[in-house]
C-alpha cells in the first residue's frame, strides 16, 4: 500500500461497509441470500448465535485471503479458486469447534459445512473481495456475516421463546402459565418449524421497509 | 505472465491445492487428540447421565477431569457379550463403544456389544447398554440403565447427530427422557422394550410405551426402532441373566461364571 493511498483504519468508507449490512444492504432482508440457513439454525438462540459468529468469520477471512491474492487469481478459475478458499475455512472452523467447543459443535451438526454454500460468502467475494484491498474487504465480509448474524440472532429469539418457552436452554415462560399446570398458555410448535422461519423473515423485512422507505421497489 | 494460459493454471491449482491440503492436515493432526478426547468424555458423561450422575460436568472448571474422576468412582465394571448371550474375554468395552456403528454394521450374529455396570454411593447396581440407531437426518444413539431385575428402566439418555433443533433434537431433553423412567422392557418372559405412542398421553398407564415428541414423528420411530433392535441383541443375554435371578440355586450350578460376577458386585 503506498503512502498516497493510506487511509485510516477506520474512515468513513470502511465504517460504512461494516454497517451498511445492518440496515440498508442487509444479506438476509434486503439481498435475500443465506435464507436457506436462516430458516435451518435458528429454531434455538444457542446454535444461531455460534452459526453468526461461525460464518462472520469464513466471510471476513475468506474476503480477506481472495482480496491478498485477487491479483494473481486466474480469471477462468476463480470461482473453484474462491470456493477452494471457503471450504478449507469452514473445515478449519468446524475441527477448531469440535475440539475446543464440542457441544456446540454437536448441535450445529451438519449446518457448519453449510456454510460452504451460504450465497452470502460468494456472492461478497464476487462482488468485492475481487476488487478491493484486504482491510477493506474483511471489513466488508465481517459487515455482512454480522448482518446475517443480526437476523439469525432475531429469528433465534422469537422462535426459541415462543415456540419453545425457552431461551439460551433456559425456561424463561413461568411453568405456572403452561396450560398443563392449570394456566392459559401453551408453546405455539409451528414457531420451531422452517416455514414459520420464513413468515418471520418476512416480517422482519416488512417492519424494516415501513422504516426504511427507499428500499420500497418501485 | 499470461494468467489465463493453461500452464498458469494447471500450476496455480496445483500449489494451491497443495498449501491447502497441508494447511488442513496440519489442523487435523493438531487437533485430533483432543478431538477423540473430547468423544470419550462425552461417551463417559453419558453413560453417568444415564444413571443420574455427573450432572455437574457442565459446570465443572475442569469438564475432563471431573467426568474421568466420576466415571472411575460409580462405572465399576464393564464387559462385553454377544448375541447369543455369552460373555466375550478380552474386548475393552469402551473400545466397543466407540465405534459402536461398525459393531451394528455387522450381521447379528457376529456383534460384541458393551455392557456396563454401575453402583451408585449407596451400592445399588444398573446395567448400562449402550443402543444405536436412525433417526431423521442421521444416527441417534443412548444409553440405557437397567435396575438389577434386567426390567425395570432406571435411566435413559438419548443423543443425535443432526437430529431438527426443537423436534427430533428434543429426545435428548429430561421430558422426554423422564418418561422411560419405571418403563418395564419385558411383559412377562418375552422381551418388548418400549413404544413411543403418538399424542400427548397416549401412553398413559401403558408401562411399555412413552409419549412421541410432536413434530418429531420420524425421529421419535426411530427411538422406537432403536430400542427394540438394540434390546433385542441384548436378550439372549438379558434372558440368561433374568433366568439366573429367578432361580440362583439352578444356575449357580450350570453357569457359574456369570453369578459369580454378580456376586461379587453385589458384596
Amino acid at each position: 500500500m503506498s503512502e498516497k493511498e493510506k487511509e485510516p483504519m477506520f474512515s468513513a468508507k470502511i465504517w460504512k461497509l461494516l454497517t451498511s449490512p445492518f440496515n440498508q444492504n442487509n444479506p438476509i432482508t434486503v439481498q435475500i441470500l443465506g435464507i436457506c440457513s436462516a430458516l435451518a439454525v435458528t429454531a434455538k438462540l444457542k446454535p444461531a448465535f455460534v452459526m453468526a459468529l461461525s460464518v462472520t468469520i469464513v466471510t471476513a477471512c475468506s474476503s480477506f485471503i481472495i482480496s491478498l491474492i485477487r491479483k494473481s487469481i486466474p480469471s477462468r478459475i476463480r470461482i473453484i479458486v474462491q470456493l477452494v478458499v471457503v471450504a478449507a475455512l469452514v473445515i478449519l472452523v468446524d475441527q477448531v469447534l469440535k475440539a475446543f467447543v464440542y457441544d456446540v459443535s454437536k448441535q450445529l451438526s451438519v449446518f457448519v459445512g453449510l456454510i460452504i454454500t451460504n450465497c452470502i460468502i460468494m456472492g461478497r467475494i464476487e462482488a468485492f473481495a475481487l476488487g478491493n484491498k484486504p482491510w477493506a474487504s474483511f471489513v466488508d465480509g465481517a459487515g455482512n456475516g454480522l448482518g446475517y448474524g443480526m437476523i439469525l440472532i432475531i429469528l433465534g429469539f422469537f422462535r426459541e421463546l415462543l415456540g419453545a418457552g425457552t431461551l439460551w436452554g433456559y425456561q424463561v415462560i413461568p411453568d405456572s402459565w403452561y396450560v398443563a399446570n392449570g394456566g392459559f398458555y401453551s408453546n405455539n410448535g409451528l414457531m420451531l418449524l422452517p416455514p414459520m422461519a420464513l413468515i418471520c423473515v418476512g416480517i422482519i423485512i416488512w417492519i424494516q421497509r415501513s422504516r426504511n422507505k427507499s428500499l420500497i421497489e418501485k | 505472465m499470461n494468467k489465463n494460459s493453461n500452464t498458469y493454471i494447471i500450476g496455480y491449482s496445483a500449489v494451491m491445492v497443495i498449501v491447502v491440503a497441508a494447511v488442513l492436515s496440519f489442523a487435523s493432526l493438531s487437533l485430533q487428540s483432543r478431538q477423540n478426547d473430547n468423544v470419550r468424555i462425552e461417551k463417559m458423561n453419558d453413560i453417568l447421565r444415564s444413571i443420574g450422575e455427573g450432572e455437574g460436568a457442565d459446570s465443572a472448571p475442569d469438564k475432563a477431569k471431573y467426568v474421568k474422576e466420576e466415571y472411575d468412582k460409580y462405572i465399576v465394571e464393564s464387559y462385553a457379550v454377544n448375541t447369543k448371550g455369552e460373555k466375550v474375554e478380552g474386548v475393552d468395552a469402551f473400545n466397543l463403544l466407540i465405534n459402536l456403528k461398525a459393531e451394528y454394521d455387522k450381521p447379528e450374529a457376529d456383534r460384541v456389544l458393551p455392557v456396563f455396570v454401575s453402583r451408585s454411593d449407596e451400592g445399588v447396581i444398573h446395567y448400562i447398554l449402550p443402543v444405536w440407531g436412525a433417526g431423521l437426518w442421521g444416527p441417534i444413539w443412548g444409553y440405557i440403565a437397567l435396575d438389577v431385575d434386567w426390567n425395570t428402566i432406571y435411566g435413559v439418555v438419548f443423543d443425535h447427530k443432526s437430529e431438527t433443533p426443537g423436534l427430533g433434537a428434543e429426545i435428548t431433553m429430561a421430558e422426554f427422557r423422564d418418561q422411560f423412567k419405571e418403563k418395564k422392557i419385558y411383559e412377562e418372559s418375552s422381551m418388548v422394550a418400549i413404544s413411543v405412542l403418538k399424542g400427548v398421553g397416549a401412553s398413559a398407564g401403558n408401562i411399555h410405551a412413552v409419549d412421541a415428541i410432536s413434530g418429531g414423528t420420524i425421529t421419535s420411530r426411530g427411538v422406537e426402532t432403536m430400542l427394540k433392535d438394540c434390546l433385542t441383541d441384548y436378550s439372549a443375554y438379558m434372558n440368561k441373566e433374568r433366568a439366573a435371578l429367578s432361580a440362583p440355586v439352578a444356575a449357580q450350578t450350570d453357569e457359574s461364571e456369570i453369578p459369580a460376577d454378580s456376586l461379587t458386585i453385589n458384596k
